[in-house]
This record gives C-alpha cells, structure tokens and sequence, in this order.
C-alpha cells in the first residue's frame, strides 16, 4: 500500500550505489551471472491479439496514476515491464504517475485540474470515490479477463454489485517483529504485543488514524468500521496508554527502523514484511490469531477520464496470468488472479504469510469500509489529541490572550517612540 | 514609467501565486463547504492552543541557540583575511547544497539507538541514551537545518561596519569589550533581526522535521496542517483556518520585532 518518497529516494540512492559497485567489477561478474539468469526471464503469452489491437493505429494515450514502486517495471533482470509491453502490443502509450497515500489521490482528484483514465485506490477509499460520484461504472464486457479473479474478491464489501472496480493486488496487516528478542513463541504473538511494557520505548506504530485505531478496535472487540463515538473515544483511551511504550509514529520509516534493529515489534503490511525478511533474517512476522485487516487495491477509472475503452483494455491487461503473475512477483503483495495464484511456486503459496486460507479470511478479517464524515472527523480529532498530548495546560484562551498580548506591545511601543520623538523635538 | 515595466514580471508572478493563493486561504477559512460564510473553523482553532505553544516554544528556542551560535561565528569570520572568509562561507553553505529531506533522515541514523552516537557512547561505556524521537532532536533539526539564514545576514551586515569606526571608537577610549557592546553589537542589530525572521518563521511551520525526528508524538503546527489535507478527515477549511491564524501570529511577532529594531535605530542615532 504505501511507499513513500523516502523510501524511493533511498533506493535510488542504494541503487546507486549498487551501481558504483557493480560497474567496478562488472567485467568478471556479468558473464556467471547471465548464465544462471537466462532460464528465469519471464515471457508474455496473450491468448486474444485481436481484442488489444483495435487502437492500434489511433496513437492514444493513457494517464495511470498508481501507488509508487506498485508495478513490475523491467528494473530487476528477467521480470517484465509491463508498461512497455503494454504499449508494444496495443500501441497505446502510458503516462505513468506516482502518490503516496490514498488522501494524495483524494486530494489531487478533488483539486481538479489533473485527468487520470486509471487510477488504484484501496478499499476505503474507493467507497467514499462511489458515494461521492467521482468513479465510473466499467464495462465488464471490455474487461474479458475478469474470469480469472478469485471468487472471495468478487462483490467485496466497498463495491457490493461489482460495478466499479477490478482488485489490483490484496494482503493484510502484521506484526514484524525481532526473533532474537522478543521470547513470546510466534503463535501466541496478538496484538497486545503492541502494548507489551517489557518492551517499552522500543514498539512501533502506525502513524495514520484509522490503521491505529483499527489495531485498538480489533483489540476491544470492536467493529474495525465502527462508528460509534463511544468504542472510539474507547480506542483513543487504550491508545493513549500505548503512547507511553510507543518509540515513534511511523508510516514507511518502519523498513528502516526494524531493518536497523531500532525497535522490536510494529505493525506492517504483509508484502513489505516479506521484502523486509528477505534482508534481514532476524525478523519474523505473524498475522494475529484474533484477526486483522483485509485490504484490497482495486483499479477504477475516474469520472472525466478521457480514454474509458483503452482504459479498460489497460485494466484488461493487468488481468492477464502473465502480467498479474509478474506484478505480484516484482512488488510482494498477494494477487486476487486465479491463474496467477497457480504459476507462483509453492513455497510462497504456503508461506502462511501472502496467502491464507479462506476460513480465516472469511471469519477473522475485515476490509474497511467508508465510514462517515462525522466518524472521520471524530478519528481525526481524537488522533490529534493523542498525538499532542503532553499534560500540557489546555486553556483555549491563551492563544487569544497571547494575541492581544502581542498587539499591546505593539501599540506601546509605538506611544513611546511617539513621546520620545516629541521630547527630542524640543 | 520605465521602471514599472521592468518589474512587470515580478509583478505578474506576486498577483499569480502570492496573492491570490492567500485571497483563497481567507476565503476557505471563513467559508463551509457550502460557500457560505462561517466563523466556525477559525473559533475552532482555540482547541489547538497547545500545539501552537509548542511550536513557537521550540521554535524560540531553536531561533535563541541559533543567534547564540552564529553571532560569535559571524564576528570570528569578518576578522580572517578575505581569501579564508569566502572559503569558511562556503563550507557554511556547503550542507545547503544537499537535499533538506535526506539532511534530516541523516540525523534519523546519527540519532537512533543503534545509531552512529550511541554506538560510540557505548565504547566508552555509556547509554545508550534516548535521542531520537524527542522534542530537543527536533530543537537540533531545526538549529540544523537553518543555522546558515542566521550566520549569513549577520556576517554581510558585520563585514560592511566601516573599520575606521572602530578606531575611532578605540581612539576615543574604549576598551575592546565596550566597543564589542557599544559599537559592533548595535550597529548589526539589522543583521540579527532579518536573521531572526529567517530563523523563526520556517522554524514554528516545519512538519517534516517533527515527524522524522520527533517520532510523531510531537505534534507541530505544521503536521496539525498537513493532517487537515493529507489525513483522514479532508478538512480543507479547518486546514485554512489554522494557516490563517498562524500566519497572523507570525505577522504580529514579526511587526513588533520591527518595532524593537526601528527602537534600537534610535538608540544608535542618539
């Protein structure tokens, strides 16, 4: 879900780096290593040319808007690119854009100003782009390779008759945590692991409201879409004892910290735990027994976008085993394809981390809905107060008192220079 | 006539995206989401006052070892020979020529508790101590971060005090410490106080620096609205209204700085 420009800048800088290193001493490397690669390389197979050739000779283009690093874009050898692939058997070309946040969307496409024809929201979000008008209806006779999507993400929760949307890629929420020293085995790991004073100062945790105060729900019982003021101010409540075991409010930082051994456990999206275990060993991660949050990414395509029909032929193709197949590779996150799913290997099929089975999904996991405006206000204000909390005194008059205290000054200041200038005139 | 035309450009470019984005800033705070008028959100933001006190708290306080640390600088570096000054101002501006964003993750990995500075505490047997996520590592981004805009208009008002003043002042009897106090000190003060604003002002609306090094427990007014367009609620006249009101702090404890340093010119002319 989110990757944000931080990380992008540090990886461009590693990649740097790599770069440095490995052209030193390319001339010995390269010719092993091409080698063992070659068997590997990913090819494309498209059952109906005839179907991405209609536009061919029209020369149009689509606007994509996407999560970053959200794509198997051909950087790591032998996987595909699949926006060139795209425009090579279409001839529709891609204009290929970033966010980071499901707010940044929301707030570029309110703005105005910006055409997209695809955009990638999640869950939530999509629901409030349905209530608000600002998504259109697909037309699923375009989108052929619907067929492959597994039967649990049809009709999800945020797009009921399965009008809107075609699910993009799904995971769930975790505890990454250091095996070394956290003793708790790794099946009676739960949330209140978050809230564990043995590990004060050293405990992550989300920095956005709703993920937050989704983990507190989960602990108290509560709906993870619950709109009562009551079980939120309840939240808030367990919350604020959390924030003194808590080190820091963190979104993306949590790949560096945990990676640098800086704190113990945090939550984390499943397909960046993955990446995150690959480089560190050290780590583990458990999805917790009690429960957690299903999301889903979904591609849409935005009332005002230009292009719907290549639009949906470019939603068409992300469908494709192939492409779905090298999407979920290339980023770690779970694919909702069917025939995708069948072409991983099986150890990444029964990682017990992408992919779960069905009871678990259907019994213990909750995909978040829209709430109301007076709900996310409530969150809003409730967050706030959490994390500006510091016993400090709450006088709201000190800030008016403060001003006019300021224009006082001011004024006297004034007065005497005007005094002073007449007693100098004599 | 002439003159007006040259300054068309700038002109344009002041109305286009000066002028007119705080015409809509006014406009959303005193509006609902209907367009009609409301003192709503800007009575709303009373409920902040803690968080505006922490701002301008830190914020003071990162403008006070500012000026403490670069007022001694500037005076040391009109004093060296001229070859020396330029290179020594260069190695001032030298951070400034990287990115603002990867300067305050740096001190995220120098400040952590397997960072570079615990860890050598810890050769010596000491720590590790709690660095990170404080409000004085936000103190030390902001001191880091914006310690060049002290040092410099202090150092070009300094190095342009006619040295014959000086003399002068030694000539008529004064020891080096009054001249310091009597002559140097007061007829910089225009340096210092351009150097406060250019402290302060960015100082009391950072938000990247709170979130990186402050953990996020620490909220300043720049994340309060950062939040309000980039959060959960979508609260764009909420958001208007807390910019509108902390650019009316800013504006008055700028004016009445102004006013000390029309004082001072007094002083000095008397």
């Amino acid at each position: 879900m989110p990757k944000n420009k931080v990380k992008a800048i540090s990886v461009v800088f590693a990649a740097a780096f790599l770069c440095i290193s490995v052209t030193s001493c390319s001339s010995v490397e390269t010719e092993d290593s091409d080698d063992d690669e070659t068997a590997e390389v990913q090819t494309l197979t498209i059952e109906d040319d005839d179907y991405y050739s209609r536009f061919r000779n029209d020369g149009i283009s689509i606007n994509v808007y996407n999560w970053g690093e959200y794509i198997s874009d051909g950087s790591e050898e032998g996987t595909l690119n699949v926006n060139a692939e795209f425009t090579k058997l279409t001839g529709i070309k891609v204009n290929y854009t970033n966010y980071a946040t499901n707010e940044e969307l929301y707030a570029k496409l309110k703005g105005g100003g910006a055409s997209y024809d695809i955009i990638i929201p999640s869950d939530y979000m999509i629901s409030r782009m349905i209530k608000e008008g600002m998504i259109q209806k697909l037309d699923y006779d375009n989108i052929p390779n619907f067929k492959y999507i597994t039967d649990i993400f049809v009709n999800p929760a945020y797009d009921p008759e399965n009008e809107y949307t075609v699910p993009y890629t799904w995971g769930t929420v975790g505890i990454i945590y250091d095996t070394t020293l956290v003793d708790i085995p790794a099946d009676e790991i739960d949330w209140d692991i978050l809230w564990n004073e043995d590990y004060a100062d050293r405990i992550l945790m989300f920095d956005n409201p709703r993920d937050a105060f989704a983990i507190a729900e989960l602990r108290l019982g509560y709906s993870m879409n619950t709109e009562n003021p009551d079980q939120l101010e309840d939240c808030a409540k367990l919350l604020k004892e959390q924030k003194k075991v808590v080190q820091a409010y963190v979104m993306d930082e949590i790949f560096d910290k945990m990676g640098a051994g800086e704190a113990l456990a945090a939550p984390y999206y499943a397909g960046d735990a993955i990446t995150l275990m690959d480089e560190y060993e050290d780590l583990g991660f458990v999805i917790p027994k009690s429960g957690t949050n299903l999301f889903i990414d979904a591609m849409c395509i935005p009332i005002g976008a230009k292009q719907k029909e290549a639009a949906e032929m470019y939603i068409n193709f992300m469908c494709e085993p192939d492409i779905a197949y090298a999407t979920t590779t290339y980023i770690g996150y779970s694919t909702p394809n069917d025939a995708a799913y069948e072409m991983l290997d099986d150890e990444i099929k029964n990682d017990g981390i992408s992919y779960l089975d069905n009871d678990y999904l259907n019994e213990n996991t909750t995909i978040y809905c829209n709430l109301s405006d007076e709900a996310n206000q409530k969150l809003q204000d409730l967050w706030t107060e959490l994390k500006s909390t510091q016993d400090e005194t709450k006088n709201k008059w000190l800030v008016p008192i403060f001003l006019l205290a300021c224009v006082l000054t001011s004024i006297g200041i004034l007065i005497r220079r005007y005094i002073k200038s007449k007693k100098d005139m004599f | 006539m002439k003159n007006k035309l040259v300054s068309a450009p700038y002109l344009v470019w002041m109305v286009v995206f000066i002028l007119v984005p705080l015409v809509m800033v006014a406009y959303f705070a005193f509006t609902d989401n209907d367009g009609h008028f409301t003192l709503d959100y800007v009575s709303d933001v009373a409920q902040y006052t803690p968080i505006f006190i922490r701002s301008i708290w830190l914020a003071l306080i990162a403008t006070v070892i500012c000026l403490v640390i670069a007022y001694p600088l500037a005076y040391i570096l009109t004093g060296l020979k001229t070859e020396s000054q330029s290179t020594m101002l260069m190695i001032v501006m030298l951070p400034m020529w990287m990115n603002f964003l990867l300067r305050t993750y740096a001190w995220m990995t120098l400040l952590g508790n397997n960072g570079l500075i615990n860890s050598a505490l810890g050769l010596l047997g000491l720590g590790p101590f709690k660095l990170l996520n404080t409000e004085g590592a936000v103190v030390l981004g902001m001191v880091y971060n914006y310690l060049p805009y002290m040092i410099l208009p202090i150092y070009s008002v300094m190095v342009k005090i006619d040295k014959s003043i000086l003399e002068a002042a030694a000539d008529l009897g004064c020891n080096s410490r009054k001249t310091m106090l009597r002559v140097v000190f007061p007829l910089s003060m225009p340096g210092v106080f351009s150097g406060i604003t250019m402290v302060f002002v960015p100082a009391i609306s950072t938000f990247i620096i709170s979130r990186m090094l402050g953990g996020g427990g620490n909220l300043l007014i720049g994340d309060l609205i950062e939040m309000q367009f980039l959060g959960n609620a979508y609260n764009m006249n909420l958001g208007a209204a807390i910019s509108l009101v902390l650019m009316v702090i800013v504006l008055l404890i700028m004016s009445i700085m102004n006013q000390f340093s029309a004082d001072e010119d007094g002083v000095v002319l008397m």
